[in-house]
């Protein structure tokens, strides 16, 4: 009993790590009905800034605060750059884009910074008094800044009007210009919004299993998959998800088939379930009268 | 009598199709004007070109006496014109209430939104039962009444109605142009009415302008204008 | 949820419908003697890069049937290109079949599975298709490597194949040959395909993608012909998968992995969606180009590839084939105009 609810809170650190990533996912996907596929990567490129903050002599939450604000700009210049010139173009070129996105970042970083493994601290200390026999205080800490990300966007989303202008302006541009929303501003505003939390879900996923430009490839299908199985219109589904998947993917490994079929048989699940209730868990189904 | 709107030169197409020819029109302030035509004449097209939107469009378009001409379709917005597109425009995920605070996104201040709210749920009761139920799930008639109150809730001083009457069962069609009478004279608005159904449009309106083929043919004081033949026998059937 | 399909449609620029090419088929006969002449010119490497370049040409074929003409998006292709070459592998190591019944035999494994793959994922629309189909992609080279499996598929070291001779003692050498069925297989596929595609089942499939519920409404039975589509392209795939099999004399799971499913995608998307060249144009890019990228440089040359990628992607977003037409197009409008 003791192993399972061990093996049930990794899934739930891990799955902490997978929510994060999945809204910074679901903030593109809300804001210009995108799925970054590059987010992975920009995560680990962010980590690696911070990285090298901290190797320059940086204390940790500096570099933390400066990398976040960095890797905000960053994403809101790739929006402004790169993507927005392809909003007439057909949905699969843009996919196209953000693959070329996820390679030129993955092979940067590996020029930059080089491929060897690096430890990274994490600023929850060993000793902790949140840690313990079933969950390291770092696991918790992630845990914890992964359900305070989402109370955050949630809160901004549902209840600023700059929240609800950035929903409307995913929505329907054109309505949105009606009303006065810079629409432009919004995309950039969404995507700097999730560059700045893949940053952080990067700096928390780093101490665990080093960092390195392989880090964030596994990660971003297990995100993918857990937004979708949240409902990729709404945040809280996405961080729901994120955990189901973690808990899903660590107890699937350990009890059922082992660490090698463990992602098939994760995603299969997924599947089913997406078959079974198609706009996710949390999702909402638009409704049109037609 | 200085108008609140002045367009002198309208011009405007859909990429290589020319739709305006160059027109002249005036809105007068606290008043309501209509533009009439048949399908094609280049109404919504006016009302488009007016706010830069989806259209590209030249020639001077004065708003209480600044030009905005230059403008984005945003900007415009911010400065006082609340432009009800045709088809409504409604944000269908987003829940009744929240299209309305969209419509306030533009104000400077956020004073005086809760009460706008109530004052449009005062027009249109049906939107306050409908509140938190999602936009897509409302009647078109419900849909038009929530598109108007969402311009409204800009404060306006100018408002664009396009098409109001268009697919709507005619009861909803007078409940709704008689609220917009109401509109028009307790808000202070003036509106700018685009309406193919010419005999409603008059009734409504102070001054109309006829469209064809994207040119004026006719304007004047809309009692001159129900009086002419010529519309009498194209417009309003008689 | 947005519909991805018709998201698709809506922004793909529209390829006129399949022109009934009358007049270009001799083009096309003469294109195909001079690549067959080709053997003759080539070297023995230089002919197994043609060879590939014509395996992915067919897999692409199968792909844009799927994605270009039914607006169904697929992430995994790989997974039947690798399920193709296995086939055909297992069927000549195993079964004692001749390469040139499996190949064949190869298509029709991969049209079945496809076909069940598809029944119950077309109830997925965009995004979740694309991800059951990713899953797909990556769960593939896992199940290649399970351990219960081992017997058939060879496990983790695969299986080794031997290229064929020329039949009736022909004076062509291993690679030639292969290259000339190559072709001729090539040939049989776009043949196939083009006929598909400007049949009523063409028309009723891209109906499906550009306003599924009017398809519907109009008696298209959206279910069977999705799922068939899924089939036939997978079809296609596999055929591909398995003469790459036979080219490269070897098949194992490292060779499929997701990567493969990504490049196809963008293959297909480079190449032109929703037009029969493009398949080609794809070929030859994803054949080149990354080699291309490694000789600008060699320290990051992913990268190089990656800024590639999106430099294509602002220049020609309908694909090269869509820039072709575009180009033609207003060639013939300066030409009209007075």
């Amino acid at each position: 009993m003791n192993e399972f609810l061990h093996q049930l809170l990794a899934g739930l650190a891990t799955g902490g790590i997978y929510a994060s990533v999945a809204l910074a996912l679901v903030m593109i996907y809300q804001a210009t009905h995108h799925i970054n596929f590059a987010q992975g990567e920009m995560a680990m490129f962010s980590t690696f800034i911070a990285w090298s903050l901290i190797q320059a002599g940086f204390p940790y939450w500096g570099a933390f605060a400066i990398t976040v604000v960095l890797s905000f700009v960053l994403a809101a210049v790739i929006e402004f750059a790169v993507i927005r010139p392809m909003h007439n173009a057909p949905v699969l070129s843009v996919v196209v884009v953000f693959i070329g996105l996820l390679v030129i970042f993955h092979s940067l970083a590996g020029f930059l910074f080089g491929y060897t493994i690096k430890p990274f601290p994490s600023p929850f200390p060993a000793d902790a008094w949140y840690g313990g026999s079933l969950m390291s205080a770092h696991e918790v800490g992630a845990i914890v800044v992964a359900l305070g990300m989402v109370s955050l966007l949630f809160v901004f989303l549902r209840f600023t009007p700059l929240g609800l202008a950035m929903r409307a302006a995913a929505q329907n541009a054109a309505s949105s210009r009606l009303v006065g929303i810079n629409v432009g501003r919004m995309l950039m505003l969404g995507w700097g919004l999730a560059g700045a939390i893949g940053a952080v879900a990067g700096m928390m996923v780093a101490p665990v299993v080093f960092l390195d430009p392989n880090m964030m490839t596994g990660v971003l299908l297990y995100a993918f998959a857990g937004a979708l199985i949240g409902g990729i219109d709404n945040p809280i589904g996405a961080v729901l998800g994120g955990f189901i998947v973690g808990v899903l993917e660590n107890l699937l490994g350990t009890y059922v088939v082992g660490t090698e079929l463990k992602l098939s048989v994760a995603l299969v699940l997924i599947i089913v379930v997406l078959i079974v209730k198609p706009s996710g868990l949390l999702g909402k189904t638009i409704v049109t009268r037609v | 009598m200085t108008h609140l709107l002045e367009v002198r030169g309208l011009h405007a197409r859909y990429g290589a199709t020319q739709v305006l020819q160059g027109l002249d029109l005036d809105v007068a302030e606290g008043q309501v004007t209509a533009l009439l035509g048949a399908n094609g004449a280049g109404k919504t097209t006016t009302l488009r070109a007016l706010c830069r939107f989806m259209v590209q469009a030249s020639g001077s378009v004065t708003l209480a006496g600044e030009r905005i001409d230059g403008r984005s379709t945003e900007q415009i917005a911010q400065l006082g014109v609340g432009h009800v597109p045709d088809g409504r425009g409604t944000f269908m995920g987003l829940s009744t209430e929240e299209n309305l605070h969209l419509g306030a996104y533009s104000r400077r201040t956020r004073s005086g939104v809760a009460d706008d709210m109530e004052r449009i749920y005062d027009y249109f009761p049906r939107l306050r039962e409908r509140a938190t139920q999602q936009a897509g799930t409302l009647s078109g008639g419900e849909q038009q009444m929530l598109a108007i109150g969402r311009a409204l809730m800009g404060r306006p001083r100018l408002l664009l109605l396009d098409e109001p009457s268009f697919g709507l069962a005619p009861l909803i069609v007078k409940d709704i142009f008689s609220i917009m009478k109401r509109i028009n004279r307790e808000e202070k608005v003036s509106i700018l009415l685009v309406e193919q159904n010419a005999k409603l449009a008059l009734d409504l309106a102070d001054t109309a302008y006829l469209l064809e083929t994207g040119r004026v043919v006719l304007s004047g004081p809309s009692a001159d204008m129900r009086r002419n033949d010529a519309v009498r026998r194209a417009y309003l059937g008689e | 949820m947005p519909n991805v399909a018709h998201a698709l449609s809506a922004r793909t620029p529209k390829a006129p419908s399949i022109p009934t090419s009358r007049g270009r088929w001799p083009w096309v006969v003469l294109l195909v003697l001079l690549l067959a002449a080709l053997t003759g010119v080539l070297k023995g490497y230089q002919l197994f890069q043609g060879t590939m370049v014509l395996c992915y040409a067919i897999a692409l074929l199968g792909l844009n049937m799927l994605t270009g003409y039914n607006g169904q998006i697929s992430l995994g292709h790989g997974a039947f290109f690798a399920l193709g070459a296995y086939a055909a592998a297992i069927a000549m190591e195993h079964g004692g079949l001749p390469y040139w019944l499996a190949v064949p035999a190869a298509g029709v494994a991969c049209l079945v599975v496809g076909y069940l793959f598809g029944r119950p994922a077309l109830k997925l629309e965009g995004l979740y298709l694309a991800l059951a189909t990713f899953a797909l992609a990556v769960a593939m080279p896992q199940l290649l490597k399970y351990k219960h499996l081992e017997a058939w598929t060879g496990g983790v070291g695969g299986i080794v194949l031997m290229k064929p001779d020329a039949p009736f003692g022909l004076p062509l050498s291993q690679d030639q040959w292969l290259f000339l069925y190559a072709l001729a297989v090539t040939v049989v596929m776009f043949v196939i395909g083009h006929n598909l595609l400007s049949s009523g089942s063409g028309r009723a499939m891209r109906a499906i993608r550009d306003h599924a519920m009017a398809a519907e409404a109009m008696g298209v039975d959206n279910p069977h012909y999705k799922s068939m589509t899924f089939g036939i392209s997978a079809a296609f795939t596999g055929v591909g998968g398995a003469l790459s099999a036979i080219a490269v004399q070897f098949v194992s799971p490292d060779s499929f992995t997701l990567f493969l499913s990504i490049s196809l995608l963008v293959g297909v998307v480079v190449g032109g969606l929703g037009t029969l060249w493009g398949a080609v144009f794809g070929a030859l890019f994803i054949m080149f180009v990354p080699s291309f990228a490694e000789s600008i440089s060699k320290a990051a040359p992913w990268a190089v590839y990656g800024v590639v990628l999106i430099a294509i992607m602002f220049a020609m977003p309908g694909g090269v084939v869509g820039l072709l037409r575009s180009t033609a197009a207003r060639w013939q409008r300066r030409r009209a105009a007075p």
